[in-house]
């Protein structure tokens, strides 16, 4: 079995933050496949989303059914080739899967930082990622790939370490959010901050967990991961009638790879369909798996890691500095672009990837740009569409050329 | 190399090493391939899937949009030379396309099957549509929707306030130098946006 191997980071600092926070040091968890050649030049960074961890790939061998989120992406003879290529996945700063966060003990006051936790962007994140390259010896990166959040972390790479990062791999993402993308995430925090359980971040200190504000905050956050075909395909008006195992989920990949385990969809297509006139308590599929995401989601993530990771995608506006002008922003970058995009993302639209091959364009960079016909919306860039992945595993064919 | 089709040899021997490229409908990317081995830069612009993957294969950098959606994401960009190789006559806004290619680059390549050729009239003379190694295509499921002879072209042109710079011809991949309206079976012009005086 393929099994990453995982490696912690002590960065004695301190860190300044580029919102003014500072950290007396910090903590990086992170996962490496495949291993570093001799002179350093196959190593990959891949960068993660709002919800995804340090384990993009593979699976522990005491978690075999627990598969990295990435895991159609990265491993041996995947597009991401880790027979060829180092890869490293960190979790970010502000994260909660080991990395130093809210959750982690504020050395100053021996209590958690909680709400204290200093403000993140993805700048931020970018910095602790380069001084993990540094730790790990590798001067430049063969290539840096991120989706969505993660793609906009790529994209800060070329331009804030311009000759630490040779390719970059953008997927599914966008040079700033839009309104509406942001207005979700305000709806997403505001589910959480109005948790009674909250204690406006504290809820460490109470023993407790917001865990309605979470569940919703997840439930809205993945509505906006599918498109309305999507869902109609894979739920239509069925109802569910009970949460055994379902076959394995084809279409939904933030849902199967996350957690990596299978996930009970709560519907059964050829279930004797219940008349919901006669019980009112009757749930259509989506509701139940909607819930069980959220349910899932809010066993696992912490409420106040996700109002900073959401804030730091609102922030993100590389050319807020440049009159907006985003091709005057992206001027120092080098490397060679990568930018995907998928037909029927409406959180992460083609427009915004086209935005950010415009303004390469502009700059005479070397770009490729793939629109892929998939019918997912954003969660597409989990999956194992042939088109996308052959996409990618060209281009990775040639880095290693 | 040596296998490169006559007409693109034609254009890409038009190219000055080291142009920057925008190649509109560019398929495979075998023109732009060729072009980087003359030091030139720049991009080829598809929208088909599998033509995607072999530029990316060939190195070339590829952006895959439908060139009749416009030209948009290029106004900023400064390109020595945009190409439109064989696909003119299956574009819907012909007059669209000419118009914003010869905005964003300093000088246009077009090449086209030319509709004039002498067997094509004669094949409509015996009552059948003309079907051809460079017009494979039936009636009913042709790409090509608009035709034009070399003449008609050249008319087209002038009519945009476009300047032609050359042009070859072609029959079957041989050059046709004489009675080309008639005898070629593909023309390739180069022109360019007329200065304002």
């Amino acid at each position: 079995m393929f099994s990453p191997i995982v490696h912690r980071m002590h960065y004695p600092g301190p860190f300044h933050l580029r919102l003014g926070g500072v950290l007396p040091y910090y903590e990086l968890v992170f996962e490496t496949y495949g291993e570093l050649n001799a002179d350093c030049s196959n190593a990959v960074l891949i960068c993660h989303a709002l919800n995804g961890s340090h384990h993009a790939a593979g699976a522990y061998p005491d978690a075999p059914h627990k598969r990295g989120w990435w895991d159609t992406m990265i491993g041996p003879g995947k597009p991401v080739d880790t027979n060829w290529f180092f890869v490293v996945c960190a979790n970010n700063l502000g994260g909660c899967f080991g990395t130093t966060g809210p959750m982690s003990t504020n050395p100053q006051t021996g209590k958690a930082y909680g709400p204290d936790f200093p403000a993140v962007t993805v700048e931020d994140w970018v910095h602790t990622q380069a001084h993990l390259a540094d730790f790990l010896e590798i001067k430049c990166f063969a290539a840096v790939m991120g989706g969505s959040l993660g793609g906009m972390q790529a994209l800060a790479w070329s331009y804030l370490y311009p000759s630490r990062v040779a390719h970059c791999v953008i997927v599914a993402s966008a040079a700033k959010l839009s309104a509406q993308n942001i207005a979700f995430n305000e709806a997403a925090r505001c589910a959480i901050t109005s948790d009674a359980n909250f204690y406006a971040g504290r809820f460490y200190d109470y023993g407790v967990v917001p865990t309605q504000g979470l569940r919703l905050a997840r439930m809205i956050g993945h509505i906006t991961y599918l498109s309305d075909h999507a869902m109609a395909e894979r739920f239509g008006r069925r109802r569910s009638y009970s949460l055994e195992e379902p076959r394995r989920s084809k279409g939904f990949g933030i849902a199967a790879l996350e957690e990596g385990q299978q996930a009970p969809l709560g519907c059964a297509e050829n279930a004797k369909t219940p008349d919901y006139t006669q019980a009112i308590d009757t749930q259509f599929a989506i509701e139940s798996y909607l819930q069980h995401q959220g349910e899932k989601f809010s066993r696992y993530f912490d409420a106040n890691t996700y109002l900073l990771i959401t804030r730091a995608l609102d922030y993100f506006d590389p050319a807020l500095g440049f009159k907006n002008d985003l091709s005057l922003a992206l001027k120092p970058a080098k490397s060679d672009f990568l930018v995907i995009s998928f037909t029927t993302d409406w959180r992460f639209a083609p427009k915004c990837s086209r935005d950010i091959v415009e303004a390469l364009l502009v700059n005479g960079a070397n770009v490729t740009y793939a629109e892929i016909h998939a019918p997912h919306g954003h969660d597409a860039f989990l999956l194992d569409d042939v088109q996308y992945l052959s996409v990618v595993s060209s281009w990775f064919k040639r880095i290693i050329v | 190399m040596n296998s490169l089709r006559p007409d693109l040899a034609c254009i890409a021997s038009w190219i000055k090493p080291g142009a920057c490229v925008l190649d509109l409908g560019c398929g495979d990317g075998t023109l732009m391939s060729t072009l980087l081995d003359k030091n030139c830069s720049g991009y080829g612009v598809e929208i088909s899937d599998e033509a995607i993957v072999s530029c990316i294969k060939k190195g070339v950098n590829v952006i895959q949009q439908d060139i009749e959606a416009g030209l948009d994401m290029f106004r900023n960009a400064v390109f020595d030379v945009v190409v439109l190789s064989m696909a003119i006559q299956a574009t819907h806004q012909t007059e669209k396309v000419l118009s914003e290619m010869s905005q964003v680059g300093f000088e246009c390549i077009v090449s086209l099957p030319n509709f004039g050729y002498w067997r094509h009239p004669l094949s409509i003379l015996k009552g059948r549509m003309p079907i051809s190694k460079e017009m494979p295509y039936e009636w009913f499921n042709t790409p090509n929707l608009h035709w034009a002879t070399t003449w008609d072209f050249e008319d087209f042109l002038s009519r945009l306030g476009l300047k032609v710079l050359g042009k070859a011809f072609f029959c079957l991949g041989k050059p046709i130098n004489w009675w080309p309206n008639l005898r070629s079976t593909q023309a390739i012009y180069r022109f360019q946006r007329k200065k304002k005086v």
